[in-house]
């Protein structure tokens, strides 16, 4: 896992292609050919690029990414935990396993008004089915003394792929952050 | 539109659950499908197309690991119930967020914000600071201890195993 925490140093072509492909492959016959066509570049070199990056672990994954949502699963909890930090990789790796989870990262806390240190994300058909799934992971993992929260989504405004693209520097103003960092 | 996943045809199944990982990198990811589900490449682009179309499909292709390519984090506001529509909307329109939630807690607005850099982090979130005058809490990902495997549709589709 210590492996995947360094940021990659990228080519700027790699950088042209990861902005190429963030938003999914095209749906034709050739897609890495079209990519190729955008950026001036081959199809046997997109596909060797990318194969580099899931070789390196800047992909993670690599084929169709669903959305819940529409496939029934309308109850997303965002379980977050207060976990001992020198019990959080166990836990987390422990809740990761289950099915219905999609997440386990640990995050830091924001105290006193954040808590919790370890997220991880529940889906269920309703939220009865997951708060039902979050009680029998708490007893699987022996976290039923753990102090935890479920965030249930109400409303989703926007889900799609993560944008890398740099910012223009018009704006570069970094000074005098008011940021809780 | 919500459906479950037996409002699907069997190839529409098969494509929701079974490529979501290990897709072949082949020139011809889409006839390889075919060619495993017995179908024709033009029955696989005309599911998937559809697939995209009405939502249950957000794409085909990469997911990221966080922080490997750019950094990211998820950032969380305590938002006044009647101006958190206007606030949601604010904060969607930045290209740099790619997931964003209401959720029933007095944090109740949670996204992701992704950039190139930490300075390009740093200067989304102070400018979406200022465009909702709202103050954000920042939770960078620490440690990830989720091995991606997709997401199991069904118990009765062929299932994949965890080695977890």
């Amino acid at each position: 896992m210590q492996l995947n925490k360094q940021v990659l140093h990228l080519s700027s072509e790699d950088r042209a292609l990861i902005k190429a492909v963030q938003s999914g492959l095209p749906v034709v016959s050739r897609p890495y050919a079209e990519i190729a066509k955008q950026l001036n570049s081959s199809e046997a070199d997109v596909i060797s690029r990318l194969q580099y990056l899931i070789d390196n672990g800047a992909i993670k994954r690599y084929g169709v990414v669903v959305r819940h949502k529409e496939l029934g699963y309308t109850a997303n909890g965002m379980v977050v935990w207060n976990i001992p930090d020198d019990k959080v990789e166990e836990m987390g790796m422990c809740i990761g396993k289950y099915d219905c989870v999609t997440l386990s990262y640990r995050r830091p806390r924001r105290l006193p008004n954040w808590p919790y240190n370890l997220f991880t994300m529940v889906h269920g058909c309703n939220r009865e089915e997951v708060t039902q799934k979050v009680e029998e992971i708490a007893e699987k993992c022996g976290l039923q003394n753990i102090q935890h929260s479920i965030l249930f989504s109400t409303r989703r405004f926007k889900q799609r792929g993560a944008s890398y693209t740099p910012k223009k520097s018009s704006t570069a103003k970094t000074a005098k952050l008011q940021l809780v960092k | 539109m919500t459906d479950s996943i037996n409002d699907f045809s069997p190839l529409e199944q098969h494509l929701l659950n079974d490529f979501q990982r290990d897709m072949s990198l082949s020139a011809t990811p889409y006839a390889d499908m075919a060619k495993q589900l017995g179908v024709s490449e033009a029955e696989v682009l005309q599911s998937m197309q559809s697939l995209q179309e009405n939502g249950v499909v957000s794409r085909v292709g990469p997911v990221f690991r966080p922080n490997r390519i750019g950094v990211s984090t998820l950032a969380a506001m305590s938002v006044p119930a009647d101006e958190l529509e206007c606030v949601a909307r604010i904060v969607s329109a930045f290209p740099e967020v790619n997931h964003n939630y209401e959720r029933d807690h007095l944090y109740n607005l949670w996204f992701v914000v992704t950039a190139s850099s930490e300075e390009h982090l740093d200067i989304v979130l102070y400018e979406i600071e200022q465009h909702t005058e709202q103050t954000l809490m920042s939770l960078p990902m620490l440690d990830d201890y989720f091995i991606d495997l997709g997401f199991k549709l069904s118990s009765t589709l062929k299932q994949t195993n965890r080695n977890g």
